[in-house]
C-alpha cells in the first residue's frame, strides 16, 4: 500500500557509488599518484554482493539516469525523498573499498567516501542523514574513522556488511563499538559480504539468488553472536540495525534462542535474562524487504509472532527493487503500527535522531 | 504451578515413529567384523582424518555429558546409543515407539578426507546397522550412510544397500564441502531417486566450512544455532540448483533442524525468485512450490514460543502432513514425546504428526 | 495427605541425593547442608529424570568474560536439557514464572515420635533411636 502519511524516516537507502575520480578530491598526493599509477582509479569496486544491473539490484523505472539539467540530488528527491515523503533518509553508500584485504588503502577510500557523502549530499539536502562506512576488518581503522567524523552529527551509524572478516560480535570489534556508543551512533549491518568466507556453512551456492537469500541467515548468526559474546552487556545504550535484513524470520530466532538460553546459559553468563528480551530491546530492523506473501494475512500473524511493535524501522531500500510503484508499505500493517513504524521507531532507535527531534520540539 | 500440557496416553494409544535415533559403536572396533584387514589396520595406526582441529573431541565442547543425555550412558561402559538393551528399555518401550529411524553420524566416512577410507567407513556402519541393530531390533529401520564428497561411491553403496528392506533412507550432512543442490552431489540423488529412498539430511558435529557465512562461531550456542542456518541454506541450494526439477521423484527429510523456519524461508525464496528467475531458468515454478512437494521436517529440536499456539498456525502453513515426529535419543536436546508437544491436536494431526506422515514417507508397515 | 518414610537420615549425607518410590511415585531426595528438599523425579520442561542429574551452583558474571559460581550445591541442572532449578523451591531459574519442579513437604522426624503414628514406611523397619526423613504425598 502507499505510505498514508508524510513525515516518515526512510532508515536504508542507497546513494550511488562514487567513481574514483570524485573520491580522489578527498585524498592526499600520496594516495592519488597510488591509485592513478597502480590504475586502480580505473576500477569500479563492485562488490560480488550487489552486481548493478540485476534486477534486485535497481527497479527498472529507476535505472533511468538522471533527467536534462537534473543532479544526481534531483533525481534522489524525485524518486525516492518527494514521493514517500520522507521527513528524514539514512544514507549509505556501500562502496567496495570494504572488499579489498590492504587496511590502509581500503580506509583511506572509505574516509573518502565518508567525505563525500557529507560535502556532495548532506551539505545540500537537510533531509539526508548518512552512514559512515568503515572497515570492519581493521577496528583501529574504523574507530580512527568514527572519530574524525563523530562531531558531524548528521551522521547516526556507522555500516558494515553482516559478513565480514570474523562475527562482528567478537571482541576484536569492541572498540568500535564504544566509540558508536560513545557518540551516540547506532552500529548497522547490511546485508551483504566481503566473502572472507563462503556465504553458507557448506560452501559456496552456484547462482547470486541464493547468496541473496542466504543473507537473512547470517544475520541471524551476527545477532546470535551479537548476544553470546556480551556486546549488549558491555554497551547498554548500543543499538543494532539490520538492514536489507528481512524480519519474517524472527519468530524463529527469538524462540530458538530462549529455548538454546535456558541450556547452554552457563557458557555465556552475563546472558542474564531471555534472549529474545533482548533483542526485542536492542535490535531493529528495515521494512524492506517483506519477505511475506502479499495478501497481508500471514504478515499480520508473523507480527504477532514476533511479538513487539517496536522492532520494524520504515525503509525504501531505494533503488532496490523491494516493491513496485509507490506501494513502500506492505498489506497487513495495522494503522498504529504504520505509524510506530514510520514515525516513532526510528527516533528511538537512533540516539541523534531522538536528540534532533528534542531540539525541534518547542 | 503451571505444568506443561503432558498426555502420557500417547503413547500407549499410538505406536509412534521417531525419525533421528542415534546408534553409536562402542569404539572402532565394532565395525572390525565389517572392515577389511587393511582398513582395520588403518583405523589402528593412522586413524581418522578430518576437517577440524581437534582429532577426537568437540572443538565446541557440550554444556552437559558431551552433549548426551547424562542418563543414557550404560552402566558397563561404551557411550550413550551403544547398548541396544539401554536403548529398547530408556526409550523404545516407554515413548512407544512402533519404528525407529537409525542415523548413524559416528564413523560413518560423511567427514573423513581420506576417501578410500571414508568408503570402507561407510560400508561397514551400514553393515554394523544392520547385523547389530535392525536384525536383533524389528523395531529399528537403517539410514544408509555414504562418503558423500565422494558421490560416485557414495552412489554405489546406495543401489547395493537399496536391495535390502532395512534401509529406508540415505544420509548425508548439510555441513558438506560445497552446499548439497550443486552438482557434485547428483549422483548420489540419482541413485536414491532410482532406488525410492528418501534423503535425510542431518547434520555432523564438523563441516568443511566455518560453520556460518560470518565465520566460526565462538561459543556452543553460536554453533548449534547455525545448525539451523545450515539446513536452511541446504534446502535453499537444492532448490535453486534445481535438484528437484532434475529428479521429479526424489524426497527429502530435514532432520534436527525445527521446522517454524519453514514458511518464513519459503515466502523469501519466491518473492526473490520472482525478481531474479531470468539468472535460474531452470526452474520452472516457484521454489514453495517444490518444497511442499518433495520435503518432509523432523520437529526435534522442537521451538517453543512464549505462546505454545503459534506453533500449530505455523504447522497449519506447511502442511500437518509434511511433519515427522523425532527425539534424537540419546542426545542431550531430546524431544520426548510425552513432553515436547504443548498444544491441542485433532485426533488426525496428532496420527499424522506422530505416525502416518512417517509411514507414509519411509514406506513403513 | 499421607507422610511416608522414605529413608533413615544418616543415609543422605550433605549434599548428596536419593531417589525414593513413594506410592507408586518416583521422588528425589536432597540434602543441602542438613536441610531435606523432595522434588518430583520428572523435569517440568521435557521429563528428564532429576536423580540422573548434576547437584550443582549457579554460574553468574559480573560482565562478559567474567565468571564465577556461586550457591554450590543449590542447584540441580536436568540430566537432559540442563535447565536448571533451584533445590529450596523447585523454581526454574531460567523460567521462574511458568516452570516449577514439583515439590514435597519433607521432614527429619526421631523414631520415636513416629512410633506414635500414622505414618506409611515401605521398605523398611523404623527403629526408635534414629532419625528419619519424612515426605508428605
Amino acid at each position: 500500500m502507499k505510505v498514508p502519511f508524510a513525515g516518515a524516516i526512510d532508515c536504508d537507502l542507497h546513494l550511488p557509488s562514487p567513481s574514483m575520480a570524485v573520491l580522489m578530491r578527498h585524498m592526499d598526493d600520496f594516495w592519488r599518484e597510488q591509485f592513478v599509477t597502480r590504475r586502480i582509479d580505473r576500477m569500479d569496486f563492485q562488490l560480488t554482493s550487489f552486481p548493478p544491473n540485476t534486477p534486485l539490484a535497481m527497479r527498472d523505472d529507476w535505472r533511468a539516469p538522471a533527467g536534462e539539467g537534473e543532479t544526481p540530488l534531483d533525481k534522489l528527491r524525485r524518486e525516492a525523498l518527494d514521493p514517500f515523503g520522507a521527513r528524514i533518509a539514512i544514507g549509505s553508500i556501500l562502496h567496495g573499498a570494504i572488499g579489498l584485504y590492504n587496511e590502509d588503502m581500503a580506509a583511506v577510500i572509505c574516509s573518502a567516501v565518508n567525505d563525500h557523502l557529507a560535502r556532495d549530499w548532506l551539505d545540500h539536502e537537510p533531509r539526508l542523514r548518512g552512514s559512515i562506512l568503515v572497515m570492519g576488518s581493521s577496528p583501529d581503522h574504523a574507530v580512527a574513522e568514527i572519530e574524525r567524523l563523530a562531531a558531524d552529527r548528521r551522521f547516526v551509524q556507522i555500516i558494515l556488511p553482516v559478513m565480514g572478516d570474523f562475527l562482528p560480535g567478537k571482541r576484536q570489534m569492541w572498540p568500535v563499538y564504544r566509540a558508536c556508543e560513545k557518540h551516540g551512533l547506532a552500529v548497522a549491518l547490511h546485508a551483504g559480504s566481503t566473502y572472507r568466507y563462503p556465504p553458507t556453512g557448506s560452501g559456496w551456492p552456484s547462482y547470486h539468488v541464493e547468496d541473496y537469500i542466504a543473507q537473512s541467515t547470517a544475520f541471524e548468526n551476527a545477532i546470535v553472536s551479537f548476544l553470546a559474546e556480551g556486546v549488549f552487556n558491555e554497551f547498554p545504550d548500543l543499538r543494532l540495525v539490520c538492514l536489507e535484513s528481512g524480519f519474517t524470520w524472527l519468530p524463529t530466532l527469538l524462540w530458538r534462542l530462549n529455548k538454546e538460553w535456558r541450556g547452554t546459559r552457563q557458557e555465556t553468563p552475563w546472558l542474564d535474562r531471555p534472549p529474545a528480551d533482548v533483542v526485542r530491546e536492542r535490535v531493529r530492523f528495515s521494512l524492506q524487504p517483506v519477505d511475506a506473501p502479499a495478501d497481508g494475512a500471514l504478515l499480520t500473524r508473523t507480527l504477532a509472532h514476533i511479538g513487539s511493535d517496536e522492532l520494524l524501522l520504515f525503509s525504501t531500500d531505494y533503488p532496490h527493487a523491494q516493491f513496485d510503484g509507490d506501494n513502500a508499505l506492505p498489506e497487513g500493517l495495522p494503522a498504529d503500527l504504520q505509524r510506530k513504524i514510520m514515525i516513532d521507531n526510528p527516533p528511538a532507535c537512533y540516539p541523534r535522531l531522538a536528540a534532533e527531534a528534542k531540539e525541534i520540539a518547542p | 504451578m503451571n505444568a506443561p500440557l503432558v498426555d502420557t496416553s500417547v503413547s500407549q494409544r499410538l505406536g509412534i515413529v521417531d525419525c533421528d535415533i542415534h546408534p553409536t559403536q562402542r569404539s572402532v572396533a565394532d565395525l572390525f567384523p565389517y572392515l577389511s584387514e587393511h582398513w582395520r589396520e588403518h583405523s589402528k595406526s593412522i586413524g581418522p582424518h578430518i576437517r577440524q582441529g581437534l582429532a577426537a573431541m568437540q572443538a565446541y565442547p557440550r554444556m552437559m555429558a558431551a552433549g548426551q543425555r547424562a542418563d543414557a550412558y550404560p552402566a558397563h561402559g561404551g557411550p550413550p546409543g551403544s547398548d541396544l538393551d539401554l536403548m529398547r528399555r530408556q526409550h523404545l518401550d516407554p515413548a512407544g515407539v512402533e519404528t525407529g529411524m537409525l542415523v548413524a553420524l559416528s564413523k560413518g566416512g560423511m567427514e573423513e578426507r581420506n576417501p578410500d577410507y571414508a568408503t570402507a567407513l561407510a560400508h561397514a556402519v551400514n553393515d554394523w546397522q544392520l547385523h547389530d541393530w535392525v536384525r536383533k531390533e524389528p523395531r529399528l529401520r537403517a539410514g544408509v550412510v555414504v562418503p558423500q564428497e565422494d558421490p560416485a561411491f557414495a552412489a554405489r553403496e546406495i543401489r547395493e544397500r537399496s536391495l535390502e528392506p532395512a534401509f529406508r533412507q540415505v544420509i548425508l550432512s548439510p555441513r558438506s564441502i560445497e552446499p548439497l543442490g550443486r552438482r557434485r552431489y547428483w549422483p548420489i540423488y540419482e541413485a536414491a531417486a532410482e532406488c525410492g529412498l528418501t534423503l535425510g539430511l542431518h547434520p555432523a558435529a564438523n563441516g568443511a566450512n566455518p560453520s556460518t557465512g560470518g565465520g566460526w562461531p565462538t561459543y556452543y550456542m553460536q554453533e548449534h544455532y547455525a545448525f539451523g542456518t545450515n539446513m536452511q541454506s541446504n534446502l535453499v541450494s537444492m532448490v535453486f540448483e534445481g535438484v528437484f526439477e532434475r529428479f521429479p521423484r526424489l524426497k527429502v527429510a530435514l532432520i534436527e533442524s525445527g521446522f517454524t523456519w519453514i514458511p518464513a524461508m519459503c515466502w523469501r525464496m519466491d518473492r526473490h525468485w520472482a525478481r531474479m528467475r531470468h539468472e535460474v531458468p531452470h526452474l520452472k515454478r516457484p521454489p514453495s512450490e517444490y518444497i511442499r512437494e518433495h520435503v518432509w521436517f523432523a520437529t526435534q529440536p522442537i521451538e517453543e514460543p512464549e505462546n505454545a499456539a503459534h506453533l500449530p498456525e505455523i504447522i497449519d502453513w506447511i502442511g500437518w502432513d509434511r511433519l515427522l515426529f523425532s527425539t534424537d535419543y540419546p542426545h542431550w536436546d531430546y524431544d520426548d514425546p510425552k513432553y515436547c508437544i504443548r498444544f491441542r491436536m485433532t485426533e488426525q494431526q496428532r496420527s499424522q504428526l506422530f505416525r502416518d506422515n512417517a509411514r507414509a514417507l519411509y514406506g513403513l508397515t | 495427605m499421607t507422610r511416608h518414610v522414605v529413608a533413615a537420615a544418616d543415609e543422605l549425607a550433605p549434599g548428596s541425593s536419593k531417589l525414593v518410590m513413594v506410592g507408586g511415585r518416583e521422588i528425589v531426595l536432597f540434602n543441602l547442608d542438613g536441610e531435606f528438599f523432595a522434588l518430583a523425579n520428572r523435569c517440568p520442561h521435557g521429563g528428564g529424570p532429576f536423580c540422573e542429574g548434576v547437584v550443582t551452583g549457579l554460574a553468574l558474571s559480573d560482565g562478559p568474560g567474567r565468571y564465577r559460581l556461586e550457591r554450590a550445591g543449590e542447584f540441580i541442572r536436568c540430566p537432559f536439557h540442563g535447565w536448571e532449578f533451584e533445590i529450596r523451591t523447585g523454581q526454574s531459574y531460567c523460567d521462574p514464572r511458568s516452570t516449577r519442579a514439583r515439590q514435597f513437604n519433607v521432614a527429619v522426624e526421631h523414631g520415636d515420635a513416629l512410633a506414635k503414628g500414622p505414618y506409611v514406611a515401605e521398605r523398611f523397619d523404623v527403629s526408635v533411636d534414629k532419625d528419619y526423613v519424612v515426605v508428605e504425598v
